[in-house]
């Protein structure tokens, strides 16, 4: 674990509070487009990504700024990426469900369900092929382990023995229906077996659990043992998008689910056995929501861009 | 200069450019081992080893997507997609993608993926294997699409291709294979995508053919010739971007223009290159623009049937002198 506690700690609360702005910024009716928010869910990008090396790869998915904040893109660029501004990361034509950072492997999101899957195999086959040790991670919700190409990269993945951690943060809703009305079998992991993946499963609401498996998944990726399904058990606090309605669940399992928050609960951790004053959090909570406002405020002064640019970088030069 | 096929065009064309950079690889069904389905990776496994001539099990999705994300990651990936007809299993990586990383990213990636694949019209093996479905690529912005009609052609399109940095289709005619060609013995001998070719110099009709219907549109300029009957050829070689200047400025000579394809009419390629005449250069025709496509309807097992629907030499040979009465 290279990572000291306060760390982990400020990564989830970057993700919270980022989180939790922009939401506050889509009631302002001041976010374009959808927003799918990763809130409720911050233990499973941090204790994932916060081992990895840059030179490691991430692939995301539509529900992507966990996984590009905890693999450490910049906070200013990447919120004005998602308002679609002329600085963002990539110039604002990305938007919610694109970013990327190539310096820090992050290999971009999707706005296609499953499309990311086949991609972190190529990177993985890369990484394979370097020889260096690289691994590449990518993230996926559930309800794309019942699109096929879930399937075909587990099956390449053990073929080959790629370096690649297939990470399914399993929310129990595949975008506005239950997971458990779409299988016959709720545990994703299960499904490695037949096809020759080691799987896990993790309370993905325990930055510490996840973080541990994830060390597991990397070393024997780097060590050239092949590939791991890991799959976070977690909760999606908001709807498919905010704004969804919900209506396929109840409001007192978002209460009994909210219960069991990632952040409070890795902050009580702090404080009761890695003994952590509060004071020093309390600080803390105040400096990254006052950051957040900050990038949030630059994002929001930012210019869109030209619509002209729409005819540019079709190809490249 | 040394004779080639255009299946050995393709193999020395793959082989040149993986000796000349080690960052080039190839993946697909069959490619390895069996050195293609139909013998166009041959040799490839033996020059180059397991790491970068591999074969994959039967996922169309994942060959493709794995390429993009090789790409992603620095390398410059060859793909084989076996039959152009198995790129519906794989449509999402590739236009989604494929086509759109270098766009959406705003060029914090180049994508230098070639996806090879084969077209087997006329070749009598039914609906799922014998279908030309260059237009459907073509639709797509970020996608460059080439088919190659000569030997020559393939080695110096799929040498670029590879040096390329964007996305490729890359659509070889199995029925091609064993037509011969001299090739310039280069190890940088490259024919520009994008850029038409004029297979033969002509007056009268300028006949813009692809693929498999090049040779027969210069049978039959040969036939027309001796009646003194000038016909231009063009192969526009590259789908899309599509040459349409060359194209333009040979209808602004000639006057009269038909357009030969393997693929349909509907929303296709003979109607892009028509619709673009008609804006371009519409007060330099003489007649308006003919098409010669197979019929709207899939085709059945059996060469009788593929010789019934698609464009012969004497259904080109008809057309033209009906655009010359």
């Amino acid at each position: 674990m290279t990572q000291d506690p306060i760390t982990l700690y400020r990564s989830m609360l970057v993700i919270r509070e980022c989180e939790a702005q922009l939401n506050d910024l889509f009631a302002k009716n001041l976010f374009p487009g959808y927003i799918h928010s990763y809130l409720g869910q911050e233990a499973c990008a941090v204790g994932i990504c916060c081992d990895l090396n840059d030179t490691d790869y991430i692939v995301s998915n539509h529900r992507g700024r966990g996984h590009y904040l905890a693999k450490g893109m910049a906070l200013k660029p990447m919120i004005a990426e998602m308002l679609g501004k002329a600085t963002g990361i990539c110039g604002g034509r990305g938007g919610e469900m694109h970013a990327a950072d190539p310096a820090l492997g992050i290999l971009g999101g999707n706005g296609i369900v499953g499309a990311g899957m086949p991609i972190g195999a190529g990177a993985a086959l890369a990484a394979q092929m370097d020889g260096l040790g690289a691994v590449a991670v990518v993230f996926f919700g559930e309800g794309a382990s019942n699109n096929g190409a879930f399937g075909e990269t587990l099956n390449i993945a053990a073929a080959w023995k790629l370096p690649l951690i297939m990470v399914c943060e399993n929310n129990l809703y595949a975008e506005m229906t239950p997971f458990s009305q779409t299988v016959g079998q709720p545990d994703v992991a299960a499904r490695a077996t037949g096809y020759g993946v080691v799987s896990e499963i993790v309370d993905g609401n325990d930055v510490l659990a996840v973080q541990a498996a994830a060390g597991r998944a990397v070393e024997r990726a780097r060590s050239g043992f092949g590939a791991t399904l890991l799959e976070l058990k977690t909760y999606r606090w908001g709807g498919h998008f905010e704004g969804d309605p919900r209506k396929y669940r109840t409001r007192e399992e978002e209460v009994e689910w909210k219960a069991r928050c990632p952040v409070a609960r890795y902050r009580t951790h702090l404080l009761d056995v890695t003994g952590v004053q509060e004071d020093r959090l309390t600080t803390l909570e105040a400096a990254v929501a006052a950051e957040v406002a900050q990038a949030v405020t630059y994002a929001l002064d930012s210019p869109l861009p030209a619509p002209e640019t729409a005819l540019l970088k079709v190809f490249a030069a | 200069m040394p004779t080639k096929t255009y299946c050995w065009a393709i193999i020395d064309a793959m082989c040149e450019e993986m000796a000349r950079d080690d960052k080039v690889f190839l993946i697909g069904e069959d490619v390895a081992v069996a050195g293609g389905a139909f013998g166009a990776s041959r040799g490839l496994l033996d020059a180059f080893g397991p790491m970068r001539v591999r074969d994959t099990p039967i996922s169309e999705e994942i060959i493709v997507g794995m390429g993009v994300g090789a790409a992603m990651a620095g390398r410059r990936p060859i793909v084989e997609i076996m039959f152009i007809d198995f790129l519906g299993l794989c449509l999402d990586q590739i236009a989604n993608q494929a086509a759109k990383t270098h766009y959406i990213y705003d060029g914090l990636f180049k994508m230098p993926l070639v996806i090879r694949t084969s077209s087997a019209v006329e070749m009598g093996i039914g609906p799922h294997h014998s279908q030309a479905w260059e237009a459907i690529v073509a639709h797509i912005p970020g996608l460059k699409v080439v088919m190659p009609s000569t030997p020559r052609d393939a080695k110096g399109l799929l040498k670029s291709a590879i040096r390329d940095d964007n996305p490729v289709i890359f659509i070889e005619h199995i029925a091609m294979h064993r037509i011969k060609e001299e090739i310039e013995d280069d190890d940088d001998f490259l024919i520009p995508i994008g850029k038409a070719d004029v297979k033969r110099v002509g007056t009268d009709v300028t006949v813009v053919a692809s693929g498999l219907m090049v040779a027969r549109a210069l049978a039959a300029a040969d036939l027309l010739a001796k009646d003194g009957i000038s016909v231009e050829v063009i192969d526009p070689r590259t789908i899309s971007p599509l040459d349409f200047d060359t194209i333009t400025a040979s209808v602004s000579k000639t006057s009269r223009c038909l357009v030969v394809s393997s693929s349909h009419k509907n929303f296709g390629f003979g109607s892009e290159v028509a619709a673009e005449i008609g804006e371009r250069t519409f007060f330099d025709l003489d007649q308006p623009v003919r098409r010669l496509s197979p019929p709207f309807t899939p085709a059945p097992f059996g060469r009788q049937f593929d010789q019934f629907l698609n464009p012969d030499t004497d259904a080109i040979v008809a057309a033209v002198r009906e655009l010359m009465a």
